[in-house]
């Protein structure tokens, strides 16, 4: 596949080499799941042989934003394989939730039987997993985090996802973990600290017990170079600030910072010189842009008028994108930059968006 | 030149009823939101703006709130998370939960603007305190259970910003209430998560776990049926013995206020479904926004809540009418030189040198300057033919979302080259298309 090799050839080296767990947040609107959909696409490209290399993306809020991504069916609580990379690397995918998770758990651990039954009538599973404080973000992180460290091995092991695996261990060869890498499309950069911090969101209400232990479980996950919270952002105002105030959040609760992906970057098309000029209304020259629209036999006025227009709002544009770069530095993260796909995403576009990922080191 | 045609009417009538073929039949039919007439009417009282994040819900409210102040109305608006620069030009410097004048708006038609950022953990403690004698609201307040509950619970701010509307409606201070919603996982949380919180406040299981706490034990067992002593002891295998000793001392604690927290729930739920309430669902044309919107435009039927239409915020639109393809070929002809040494032909100045040879009124250009005006020229040709794919795509995209709900009123916002802060940015977003 010489396009791929040439992509390869030009791919700056991972910055994350040693991460496992990339969780991806970003304020709502940002695309935050598009971008959590490219970067396991490029997480998955590059292995040697097809079904090398492996990667899970786990979306945790139920809205079956991947399913619509990859445009599979639904995405249900067991793992389905939703996407093949050129190079054969595949993307599985997953729809966390919470009750199902906490039912899970109790079977595992307690093996409740009738009881499981009596708490779902009393609507006490309701309450554990939408009511009560942290529990329901210890399950959805505590299920994520058993993925990351899932060994191959295990994986026709009951852990309620076994229809695939022996179809997986087959293939599964020399590897040491089920999956290279998962991907978690995160809750939105407001409520990613809290959602991550279990440990201090249970311990107020649990200092010994079960749901600590559990919840001490996640953060030794979390906390470790194994994990990086990467945030999506565009170059407005808003975002921008969410962004900073995420990043120090996360830093002070001692949880990994990632990198910053600015998505839906447009290219520049005026010389520097002439976006300050244009940024003002008015402020390019009429007669020259009616000169070189002449030749093409478009030197109308209201031709005229209206790219002039459309070139103001441009040039403000980039100055205030320049200036949101600008205070994104201080994050001193990596930085990578998306286009906007001005055609709406499909797996064409996604693709794309993976392959900058890769070319950027961000994968 | 007549390639040249610019759409004149397009550039001065309303975002509506443009000439481009591909959505032209869906938007006929369009029903516009006729937002002056909805902000007028002395009969509505509550605007609410629900949406999926991201959209500018914040904005839409803020600035739906100021139109109506300067158009003479009592207002009042409650906003959730709104952007800094834009808390401070409404004079939200700080959260303490009560409504502020806004200062610098025109007041000329009798109308008064006031704002307030909710603060969800406040109002909480508000209604404990309000509810509860003082030792038991002590108690309540200090229960670590209560005050995880009362901070992270993702439902609290739905629950709390629908017990603040229910209280400014009962001031009876304002004639127009703007609500602004939670930056939620769904448009549908705002529905949805109080009745969730009331029915579990005011739940069985919370009767439950009080029984024991109540009636010193066994005697509460007996009346209830066998599942209870199940639900008791598994609850404090998963929980701890801990957790569910301070969740059943805070219920307890909050037993006084049993009922109260549903009804009033209920009681803010009818309040939406009246008259006096409308309904806006903001939504950006790209396609998880108004899929958002469209389940919220169901919801809201269903539920029998007044909705007075969509407003499709951040629209791209072409200010030329000139097609993308016919763009981007004058472009590459710009760009490969090609035009030039057409133009120059066509002057009939085999020179080559078009204008710059001065046969006409305009100062010649050099050559340097003639390849830059075209660079120019290409540049924001391009620039154009990408308004135009992305406008058609948001054509097809709302065209779609109208077909499935035929009849709804719409209003689009245009895209902003720059962020909202001020008072005049408010202004301006409803001017330009209202």
């Amino acid at each position: 596949m010489p396009v791929t090799n040439a992509a390869e050839a030009r791919r700056a080296k991972p910055d994350w080499p040693a991460v496992r767990l990339h969780v991806v947040t970003g304020k709502g609107g940002t695309g935050k799941t598009t971008v959590a959909g490219a970067l396991a696409l490029a997480l998955a490209a590059g292995g040697k042989r097809p079904g090398d290399r492996r990667v899970l993306l786990v979306e945790v809020e139920g809205r079956q934003g991947l399913a619509q991504l990859f445009d599979a069916e639904p995405v249900a609580y067991e793992e389905r394989r939703v996407a093949v990379t050129p190079d054969g690397g595949e993307v599985w995918a997953q729809s966390l939730d919470a009750e199902q998770a906490l039912l899970e758990y109790l079977d595992m651990f307690y093996k409740l039987g009738p009881a499981a039954r009596a708490l779902r009538r009393f609507g006490a599973i309701d309450f554990a997993t939408t009511i009560a404080p942290g529990i329901r973000d210890v399950l959805l992180t505590g299920k994520t985090c058993e993925a990351v460290r899932r060994r191959a091995s295990h994986t026709h092991g009951g852990h309620g996802h076994g229809s695939h695996g022996h179809e997986r261990s087959q293939q599964a060869g020399d590897r040491v973990f089920d999956y290279d890498a998962v991907v978690m499309d995160a809750p939105p950069t407001g409520r990613i600290t809290r959602f991550l911090n279990v440990n201090s969101e249970v311990s107020g209400l649990a200092r010994v017990g079960p749901i600590r232990n559990q919840a001490d479980a996640v953060m030794r996950v979390l906390t470790s170079a194994q994990t990086a919270v990467h945030f999506v952002t565009l170059l407005e105002e808003m975002p921008v600030q969410e962004t900073l105030d995420g990043f120090a959040e996360l830093r002070e609760a001692g949880l990994p910072a990632g990198g910053v992906i600015v998505n839906q970057a447009r290219p520049v098309v005026l010389p520097e010189e002439r976006l300050k000029k244009a940024a003002q209304p008015g402020g390019l020259d009429p007669a020259e842009l009616e000169a070189g629209l002449a030749p093409v036999g478009l030197a109308d006025p209201e031709v005229v008028a209206a790219l002039s227009e459309l070139a103001t709002e441009h040039a403000q544009r980039v100055l205030l994108e320049a200036g949101q770069r600008e205070e994104l530095s201080a994050t001193e993260a990596p930085i990578y930059e998306l286009p906007l796909l001005t055609d709406g995403v499909d797996r064409v576009g996604l693709d794309l968006l993976a392959g900058q990922l890769r070319r950027q080191g961000a994968a | 030149m007549s390639e040249a045609r610019v759409n004149r009417d397009s550039l001065n009538r309303g975002s509506l009823n443009r000439g481009s073929a591909d959505a032209a039949g869906a938007e006929d039919t369009v029903k516009h939101l006729d937002l002056d007439g909805l902000l007028d009417s002395p009969e509505t009282r509550i605007v609410v703006c629900c949406g999926s994040g991201g959209v500018g819900k914040t904005t839409t409210a803020a600035a739906f709130a100021l139109r109506a102040a300067e158009r003479g109305r009592d207002v009042v608006v409650l906003t959730i998370d709104p952007a800094r620069r834009l808390a401070q030009s409404l004079g939200l410097t700080e959260l303490d939960n009560t409504p502020r004048e806004v200062a610098g708006i025109d007041r000329s038609k009798g109308g008064r603007l006031h704002a307030m950022m909710l603060d969800m953990k406040r109002t909480f403690d508000e209604i404990v305190l309000d509810h509860a004698d003082p030792q038991r609201a002590e108690q309540i307040l200090a229960n670590p259970f209560y005050q995880s509950l009362s901070a992270s619970f993702a439902g609290t701010q739905e629950y709390m910003a629908m017990e603040k509307l229910g209280q400014l409606r009962s001031r009876g201070e304002w004639d127009l209430i703007v609500v602004d919603t939670p930056p939620s996982r769904s448009a549908l949380d705002f529905l949805d998560a109080p009745e969730r919180l009331g029915s579990f406040l005011d739940g069985r299981l919370i009767r439950i776990l009080s029984a024991p706490a109540k009636v010193g034990g066994m005697g509460a067992f007996k009346l209830l049926t066998g599942g209870v002593g199940l639900v008791t002891g598994a609850l404090g295998k998963i929980l701890g013995s801990n957790l569910l000793g301070e969740v059943q001392s805070f219920v307890a604690a909050l037993d006084t206020m049993f009922g109260g927290f549903r009804e009033r729930a209920e009681r803010t739920y009818r309040l939406l479904q009246t008259e006096g309430t409308a309904f806006v669902v903001v939504a950006a044309p790209e396609p998880d926004a108004l899929r958002e919107a469209s389940y919220f435009t169901r919801r809201l039927a269903t539920d029998e809540m007044p909705l007075a239409g969509l407003v499709l915020n951040r629209v791209h639109r072409p200010q030329a009418d000139i097609t993308a393809e016919r763009a981007l070929a004058a472009a590459e002809e710009l760009t490969n030189g090609k035009a030039a040494k057409r133009a120059a032909r066509k002057n009939g100045n085999g020179a080559g040198n078009g204008r710059a040879a001065g046969n006409g009124a305009e100062p010649p250009l050099s050559a340097q300057e003639e390849a830059q005006a075209a660079q120019l020229a290409a540049a924001l040709l391009r620039l154009h033919a990408e308004r135009v794919v992305q406008s058609r795509r948001e054509r097809r995209l709302t065209g779609r979302f109208l077909a499935s709900h035929p009849g709804i009123a719409m209003l689009e916002l245009p895209a902003q080259a720059e962020d909202i802060h001020d008072l005049d940015g408010l202004r301006e977003i409803i001017a330009r298309s209202a």
